[in-house]
C-alpha cells in the first residue's frame, strides 16, 4: 500500500489525503457530500462497492464518476456532483 | 357484460388521447390495456413534438397536432416535462443546406415559424456540435414531452370524464361490436377503436409493418444540448422504406439527460438491443457530436414503430380493411410510425370529429383507412 | 479479441476457487473482476490494513497463492457490461487506470471470448428504506467497512451497526479494530428465529469460533436481538446525523451516534446471469450439482446460487472450475450438500420480519437515484408502471438498490435486465472490431 499523503483540490480547497485512499473516503473525511440529489439532498457513499452510485462526483472534469472506485492522486480536482 | 359507446383497445398515448377526446364529448368509453398504460411505443419513443413536411398531409397533421399540444400546455402537469426547446435540422454540407432553404420556404408557406442558421449561428446555438457543419434550420415552436406521463395525463382526464380503464387482461377478440378479453370479460360497444400501434393481432390484414428503433439515455448533463437536434440526412434515411438506417438525433430532457438515436429496421421482431446497429447509430451521433462519447450512457432500449406504406396514419372507420365480412363497428387510429407522440392529440380530434360528425380543422381524407382498400382489392 | 477456454467473472472466494481449479486442470483461464485486486467483498484488500485484522487472513493468503501459481490470467479493474453474442463478453475499465489499459486515464473497453463461462458475481447488501436512511452518515455495514478500508477514518466515531445477517458482528468487530466506538449492534431477527441456526453451527466449529471472536472483539457494546432502527435522526439544520431511533417492538429509544451502518443481509447479483438467459428461481440462479446453469457452457458459483457465505463459495467455485474442465467433482459433493443446508438455515435465521415493511413513511425516499417517495410508489400498479410514471429504478444504479426494497415492500419482482449492465461511456457502446487486449499474464 502506498505511504505518505497526496494533495487534492476538494470543492476549491486543498486537502491532504492519505495515499491509496478512495476519493469517497477523502470526501467523507473532509465532511463534503459526494453529490446533491435531484431534489437537493446532500448524499455520500452508501454501498462502498460501486453499485449504488450515491458517491458520484465530478473528478478531474469528468462528471458522474463513482468516487468509491477511484483512488486519489496528487493534484486531483474533485467537486461535489450537482 | 358491459355496454359502452366506444371500446378503445390500447392505452398508448394515441388510445389515451382518443379516450380523453371522446369522454369529454360525452361518450361512454372503455380503454383496454393488457399491460400498463403507455408501456409500448409510447415509452420507447423520444417524445419529440415536431412539424414534419415530408408530404402536405403530414405537414398539415403535425402542424395541427402541435397546435393542439400548445393549447393543452397550460393544463399539462409538471410530470409531462414539456419543453419548448425547438428543433434544429442540422445540415452537414451545401447539398443539405439547399434542403434547409427548401424546408424554410415550405414552413413559411404553411405558417410554421422557422429560421435558417449559418455555420456560426449553429455552433453558437449548439457548441458541442462538431465544427465544419454547413448550418441548419431552427423550428422554435417544436418541443419535447415525456410521453408516458403525457399518456397518463390524457387517461386521467378521460377517467375523470367517466371513462373506464380495464387493465391487466389483453383483448383477444374484437369484431361486430364485441370485445373479449383474455380473462373472459366481454364488452359490447357501438364502436371498437383499435389503437394498438404496431400490434395487428386483432386485425392481421392491416397495412402496418413493425419498424424497430433503438434509443440510449444518458445521465444528467444540463446544458450540454439545448435543442432537439436532427440531421437533415434523417429525411433520407427515414424515407428509405427497405434498408436499415441510422441518423443523428439527440434530445435534451428537462432532467438534463440526453436521448440519443435513432435507428430504423424493418421486419425485425427481436426486441433485444442489437450490437451492430447500436454501434452504427452511436458512431453517427459521435460524428456530429464527439463529446457525447464521454457521457455516461444509462440505458438502451428498443421499440416498434407502426409504419404504413405511405407513411401516413390510419384514422377512421376500418371499412373494407376488416376483411371479407364488413364490420362497421371497427375503427382505427394507428400507423403513426415515428410521429405518434406529436400526432396523438390531433389524431384524437380528427377521430372524434368523424365519430361525432363534426367538421375537422384539417382535411381528414388523406388519413382514412379506406385509402388502402382499393390496393388490397388488387392483391386479392 | 482475446479468447479463453474459461472466463471467470468475479474474483471473490468463489471466483478464485473456480479459476484456480480450472487452470490447475489445464484450461486457459481468465479471471476478471471490477476491483483492482482479487478478494471480492469479504477478502477486500484495504489501505493500511493492520496485520491480523482481516478475517481469515491465512485462508485468503493461501487461496491467493494457489491462484497465482495456477497459471490463470487476470483482468482486474474491468466490469462486464454486455454479452453481445454467445461466447462473448464486453468489459470496461472506466477509470482507464487498470494495469491493462493502453492509455492511462482513458476508459478502455474490451471484447472477450470464452468457451465456458463461470459466474461468481457475488452479492450486495439489501437496503430497506426508513426515515433518514438517505442522510450522509448512513451506510450499509459492508459499505462502511469497504469505505474504511478505502481510507475513511472512523477513529473515535460512535457507530450503531444494525440490520440483519452475519456481517453485522464482523463489521462491528472490524470498525472497533479501526478505532471506532461501536455503540451497539442491532439484529432484527429475534432469538427464537436465530436459535436453530446457532445450534446448527455445532457442526461448523470454525464458524462458531469466528462468531465468538467477533463477539469478543465487540467488547462491552451490547448486541440486541429482535431490534431494528426506525429512523435516523439529524440536527435541526437537517444535515448532520445525531442518532438513531431503535425499537424492539415494545419500546423505542434513541442512541446518539455519528454514523449508522444498516443493511439487511444480502441480495445476490444475478444481473449478468439474467442477461445471458440463465433460469432464475426465487431470485437465485438455478444450478445443478456441478454448478451448471440452464444455459449451456455457463456455470455459476457462490452467492448468486444462494447466500451461503465463504465456505459455500469456495466449494462451489472449485466444483464449477473442475466441471468446466471436465474433471470429476465427486469428492466435493459432500461438502457442497452440507454448505447448501447451512445456506438454507442462514436464510431462515435472518428472515426479514414484517414490521420492516412499514418503516417507510409517505415522504421517505425509496429510489435514491431519482428521489422517488414511498407515497408516489404506493399508487402504482407494478414495476413497469412505477418506472414509467415515477422514474423509480431509472437512475444510474438501474434499480440495483431499490428493487430489493420494492420486492420486500410491495412484492414487485425486478423485470428484464438489459445491456449495458451498468452505466458506461457512450463510446463503449460503439462495438467496432476491438483490438486484442494485451493482457499482462500472471501479474
Amino acid at each position: 500500500m502506498p505511504d505518505g499523503t497526496v494533495m487534492i483540490f476538494l470543492n476549491g480547497g486543498s486537502v491532504a489525503v492519505a495515499a491509496g485512499s478512495t476519493v469517497a473516503a477523502a470526501m467523507l473525511n473532509a465532511g463534503q457530500p459526494c453529490r446533491i440529489s435531484v431534489t437537493g439532498e446532500a448524499r455520500t457513499a452508501l454501498c462502498g462497492m460501486g453499485i449504488c452510485f450515491e458517491c458520484r462526483a465530478l473528478i478531474d472534469g469528468r462528471a458522474h464518476r463513482r468516487s468509491c472506485q477511484v483512488v486519489v492522486r496528487d493534484g486531483m480536482i474533485v467537486e461535489t456532483q450537482r | 357484460m358491459k355496454n359502452l359507446d366506444v371500446v378503445i383497445i390500447g392505452a398508448g398515448i394515441v388510445g389515451c388521447a382518443c379516450a380523453r377526446e371522446l369522454s369529454l364529448a360525452g361518450l361512454r368509453v372503455g380503454v383496454v390495456e393488457g399491460k400498463s398504460p403507455g408501456c409500448g411505443a409510447t415509452a420507447a419513443g423520444m417524445g419529440h413534438l415536431v412539424v414534419m413536411d415530408d408530404s402536405p398531409a403530414q405537414l398539415a397533421l403535425t402542424h395541427y397536432s402541435r397546435s393542439v399540444w400548445s393549447e393543452l400546455m397550460a393544463e399539462l402537469p409538471g410530470s409531462v416535462e414539456y419543453e419548448a426547446c425547438g428543433t434544429i435540422w442540422v445540415a452537414a454540407d451545401e447539398e443539405e443546406m439547399a434542403e434547409v432553404h427548401n424546408k424554410s420556404r415550405i414552413c413559411a408557406a404553411a405558417g410554421v415559424q422557422a429560421s435558417v442558421l449559418g455555420p456560426a449561428e449553429l455552433s453558437k446555438a449548439e457548441p458541442h456540435l462538431r465544427g465544419g457543419l454547413a448550418g441548419g434550420l431552427l423550428v422554435p415552436d417544436d418541443g419535447v414531452v415525456y410521453p408516458p406521463a403525457a399518456a397518463d395525463f390524457f387517461l386521467q382526464e378521460a377517467v375523470q370524464a367517466g371513462a373506464e380503464l380495464l387493465q391487466g387482461s389483453e383483448a383477444v377478440f374484437a369484431s361486430q361490436g364485441m370485445v373479449r378479453l383474455a380473462n373472459g370479460t366481454k364488452l359490447t360497444a357501438g364502436r371498437i377503436l383499435l389503437a394498438a400501434g404496431a400490434d395487428c393481432s386483432l386485425l392481421p390484414g392491416l397495412p402496418i409493418r413493425r419498424r424497430k428503433g433503438h434509443l440510449l439515455i444518458t445521465d444528467r448533463y444540463p446544458g450540454f444540448v439545448n435543442h432537439q437536434l436532427v440531421e437533415l440526412g434523417y429525411l433520407k434515411s427515414a424515407h428509405s422504406t427497405e434498408s436499415d438506417s441510422v441518423a443523428f438525433n439527440v434530445q435534451p430532457r428537462r432532467t438534463g439527460q440526453l436521448l440519443i438515436g435513432s435507428s430504423r429496421q424493418f421486419d425485425n421482431d427481436d426486441s433485444r438491443a442489437e450490437t451492430k446497429i447500436v454501434g452504427q447509430m452511436l458512431e453517427r451521433a459521435l460524428a456530429y457530436m464527439p463529446g457525447l462519447g464521454q457521457l455516461s450512457g444509462l440505458r438502451l432500449w428498443t421499440g416498434f414503430r407502426a409504419a404504413t406504406p405511405d407513411k401516413l396514419p390510419l384514422i377512421g372507420p376500418a371499412g373494407a380493411l376488416t376483411g371479407e365480412v364488413a364490420d362497421p363497428s371497427l375503427w382505427l387510429v394507428a400507423g403513426f410510425e415515428g410521429l405518434g407522440i406529436t400526432n396523438a392529440p390531433g389524431a384524437a380530434r380528427l377521430l372524434a370529429d368523424q365519430m361525432l360528425s363534426r367538421t375537422s380543422v384539417i382535411d381528414p381524407q388523406p388519413f382514412l383507412p379506406n385509402r388502402f382498400a382499393a390496393q388490397e382489392a388488387v392483391y386479392a | 479479441m482475446s479468447h479463453y477456454e474459461v472466463i471467470v467473472v468475479g474474483a471473490g472466494p468463489a471466483g478464485i476457487a473456480a479459476a484456480t481449479a480450472a487452470a490447475r486442470s489445464g484450461s486457459r483461464v481468465l479471471l476478471l473482476d471490477e476491483n483492482p485486486a482479487p478478494g471480492g467483498q469479504i477478502w477486500r484488500v484495504g489501505r493500511s490494513m493492520l496485520k491480523g485484522q482481516s478475517e481469515g487472513e491465512a485462508a485468503k493468503n493461501h487461496a491467493l497463492k494457489r491462484l497465482r501459481d495456477s497459471g490463470a490470467s487476470f483482468l482486474f479493474g474491468y466490469s462486464v457490461y454486455d454479452a453481445p453474442a454467445a461466447g462473448e463478453l464486453r468489459a470496461i475499465c472506466e477509470s482507464g487506470e487498470a494495469a491493462d489499459c493502453p492509455v492511462w486515464g482513458e476508459p478502455h473497453a474490451v471484447s472477450l471470448r470464452y468457451e465456458k463461462l463461470i459466474l461468481a458475481t457475488g452479492a450486495r447488501e439489501r437496503f430497506l428504506p426508513f426515515p433518514g436512511w438517505t442522510l450522509p452518515g448512513v451506510f450499509g455495514p459492508g459499505g462502511l467497512q469497504a469505505l474504511v478500508k478505502g481510507g475513511f477514518d472512523v477513529k473515535g466515531k460512535r457507530i450503531v451497526v444494525a440490520g440483519s445477517g452475519p456481517l453485522l458482528l464482523a463489521v462491528a468487530a472490524h470498525l472497533r479494530g479501526y478505532g471506532a466506538e461501536v455503540v451497539c449492534v442491532a439484529e432484527q431477527a429475534p432469538l427464537a428465529q436465530m436459535l436453530p441456526f446457532a445450534i446448527s453451527l455445532w457442526s461448523h466449529p470454525a464458524k462458531i469460533l469466528q462468531g465468538i471472536q467477533y463477539r469478543a472483539a465487540l467488547g462491552s457494546a451490547p448486541f440486541h436481538l429482535g431490534c431494528w432502527p426506525v429512523a435516523a435522526l439529524a440536527d435541526i439544520a437537517g444535515g448532520k446525523l445525531t442518532g438513531v431511533q431503535l425499537t424492539d417492538g415494545r419500546r423505542t429509544w434513541t442512541e446518539d451516534c455519528d454514523l449508522v451502518a444498516c443493511g439487511y443481509h444480502l441480495v445476490p447479483n444475478t444481473e449478468l446471469a439474467s442477461l445471458l438467459g440463465c433460469a432464475i428461481e426465487h431470485g437465485l440462479v438455478k444450478v445443478d450439482e456441478e454448478q451448471r446453469t440452464s444455459v449451456a457452457h455457463v456455470y455459476c458459483a457462490g452467492e448468486p446460487t444462494g447466500i451461503g457465505g465463504l465456505d459455500a463459495a469456495l466449494v462451489q467455485g472449485e466444483i464449477a472450475g473442475l466441471a468446466s474442465a471436465g474433471k470429476p467433482t465427486r469428492s466435493l459433493q459432500g461438502r457442497r450438500v452440507a454448505e447448501r443446508k447451512f445456506a438454507r438455515r442462514l436464510e431462515a435465521a435472518f428472515r426479514i420480519r414484517p414490521e420492516l415493511r412499514s418503516l417507510a413513511q409517505p415522504d421517505t425516499l425509496v429510489c435514491r437515484c431519482e428521489d422517488v417517495t414511498y407515497a408516489a410508489l404506493e399508487k402504482r400498479s407494478g414495476w413497469t408502471d412505477a418506472k414509467l410514471q415515477t422514474r423509480c429504478g431509472m437512475g444510474p444504479c438501474q434499480g440495483r438498490i431499490c428493487s430489493a426494497a420494492l420486492e420486500t415492500l410491495f412484492g414487485w419482482k425486478q423485470i428484464s435486465v438489459r445491456p449495458p449492465l451498468m452505466p458506461v461511456p457512450v463510446s463503449a457502446l460503439v462495438y467496432s472490431e476491438s483490438q486484442p487486449v494485451n493482457l499482462k499474464e500472471n501479474q
